[in-house]
């Protein structure tokens, strides 16, 4: 297999700003293309039909971000057990012992959000 | 099975030994190259979905479907491309126009990182870290940011409700996602996307690991399409409560990213599970049936990627034409009280068949 010589990172920032490019030159291309025209019942929020009442930008439900941070705690494991996951042969019995110690752990915190309620959706 | 490298190397010969030219323009023509490569297999793959989703859905409602424009209708998805062009970005008075400018460049930015991860074939790879998979996960989840600030900075009622139920279905599902990812990488003993590959020559991981596997393949198909919002779980652009969820302010080509990327975030859900359970662009092999191993060899690797991706993602187009949509109430809890401690346990079962020796 033939590989260029060309650095992984090189690659990614390259992706990236193909993304990007994709983006701007799309739309650079849609403002010559579309046609144009100023109306102020146009620019208003696409609700109901009736003027909007206040802000949008309003406080909201807490359960979401109760998730929010439930996901940050089970994410934050994901990320520790990924190396672990890489060298779990070379590790032996030994390291089996030592994430299942953690695992529990955080099976145990799953637990306890479950039991104080977190999970219900209020 | 035919090396697909010599086609980067014949240009890399040609550039820097033929033209003569210095390194780093060798290096900078090559990445523009790279670039438009990606640029196009991203419009073509947006397009082939655009329109094979519209046709599945036609087949399952027993309706032709698009059928005017071209042949079959194969032209229709130019024509909306086209459509969606020449449409007004209509200028909003009430929205965070800074936010609202930047949430379509995240929402592209992520698919396309997680686009040039995948392996498309015999040395058809454009991004080979040697934390492939993880990369691939931490660039898809930018996706992310780019709805709820979406949502957030239309400032209307209805996208402000979808772009938090998205990010807390997003955000939940994610967790399912990485646990059936660590569950192959166990497996696997490596995070390389072309290593995973490579491991997969003598035997899908799908047959290799078989109960366990099998199980993460389930859940990561469920959790997959809970993750492109679509399906049972499209409830952030529910149509008959949302308008259409946190997208309902763009206009024109500003809602075609969103629409683009929807259907690449589709693609690559696809692409990924067949990486991780059905050998990414390994050709299927029976032991002992040599002429049909020899045959399989034949079919070029690109064609077995984009076939198991496609086919996965027919599976996932099916689901959002058979079931009704769930309540976010269920949606929540299903993935908290079932698929993950489903996951959980399906990783201990992992390793417990890695250590017996009981995989093949």
């Amino acid at each position: 297999m033939i590989t260029l010589s060309i650095s992984n990172g090189v690659l990614a920032i390259t992706a990236a700003v193909t993304g990007i490019a994709l983006v701007a030159l799309a739309l650079w291309l849609a403002g010559l293309l579309s046609p144009r025209s100023y109306n102020v019942q146009k620019g208003e929020p696409y609700e109901c039909g009736i003027p909007t009442r206040g802000e949008s930008m309003a406080q909201f439900k807490i359960g979401y971000y109760l998730y929010a941070i439930l996901f940050l705690m089970f994410d934050v494991e994901c990320v520790f057990l990924f190396p672990w996951a890489v060298n779990m042969r070379a590790l032996g019995g030994q390291g089996v012992l030592c994430i299942a110690v953690f695992f529990s752990i955080l099976v145990l915190g799953l637990v306890y959000a479950w039991r104080k309620g977190a999970l219900q959706w209020k | 099975m035919q090396d697909l490298s010599f086609i980067t190397g014949w240009i890399d010969s040609f550039l820097s030994t033929t033209c003569g030219l210095a390194p780093w323009l060798t290096i900078t023509i090559e990445c523009v190259l790279i670039g438009l490569g990606l640029l196009l297999m991203y419009a073509l793959l947006a397009l082939f979905y655009i329109y094979f989703e519209r046709k599945v859905c036609a087949a399952f409602q027993c309706r032709l479907g698009p059928d005017r424009v071209g042949p079959k209708g194969l032209l229709q998805s130019f024509a909306d491309m086209f459509k969606m062009l020449i449409k007004e970005i209509i200028p909003l008075n009430r929205v965070d126009k800074f936010l609202f400018g930047l949430a379509p460049f995240l929402v592209i930015l992520a698919s396309m990182l997680s686009f040039a991860v995948l392996p498309w074939g015999n040395g058809l790879q454009v991004i080979d870290f040697n934390i492939g998979i993880f990369f691939l996960l931490a660039t898809s989840s930018i996706g992310v940011l780019g709805i709820l600030l979406a949502g957030w900075s239309s400032n209307n009622k209805y996208t402000l409700i979808g772009a938090l139920r998205s990010g807390a279905q997003m955000v939940s599902y994610e967790i399912s996602i990485s646990l059936c990812v660590i569950t192959m990488v166990c497996l696997a003993g490596t995070m390389s996307v072309s290593e995973i590959v490579a491991q997969q020559a003598n035997g899908w991981f799908i047959f290799k690991g078989h109960i366990p596997a099998i199980i993460a393949f389930l859940v990561y198909i469920v959790a997959g399409t809970a993750e492109t919002n679509r399906g049972p779980f499209d409830l952030p652009e529910a149509e008959s409560e949302l308008t259409a969820g946190y997208h309902t302010e763009y206009s024109g080509m500003h809602f075609g990213f969103f629409y683009l990327a929807e259907y690449l975030n589709l693609f690559i859900i696809g692409g990924v599970a067949a990486l991780l359970f059905f050998g990414g662009w390994m050709p299927l092999h029976i032991a002992g049936w040599d002429g049909f191993n020899t045959v399989m060899d034949y079919i070029p690797s690109i064609v077995w990627f984009l076939a198991k991706a496609v086919a996965i993602t027919f599976i996932m187009i099916w689901f959002k034409w058979t079931f009704p949509r769930l309540r976010i109430d269920q949606l929540l809890s299903f993935e908290w009280k079932y698929l993950m401690p489903l996951c959980l346990v399906n990783l201990v079962l992992m390793v417990i068949v890695i250590t017996t020796g009981f995989h093949f």
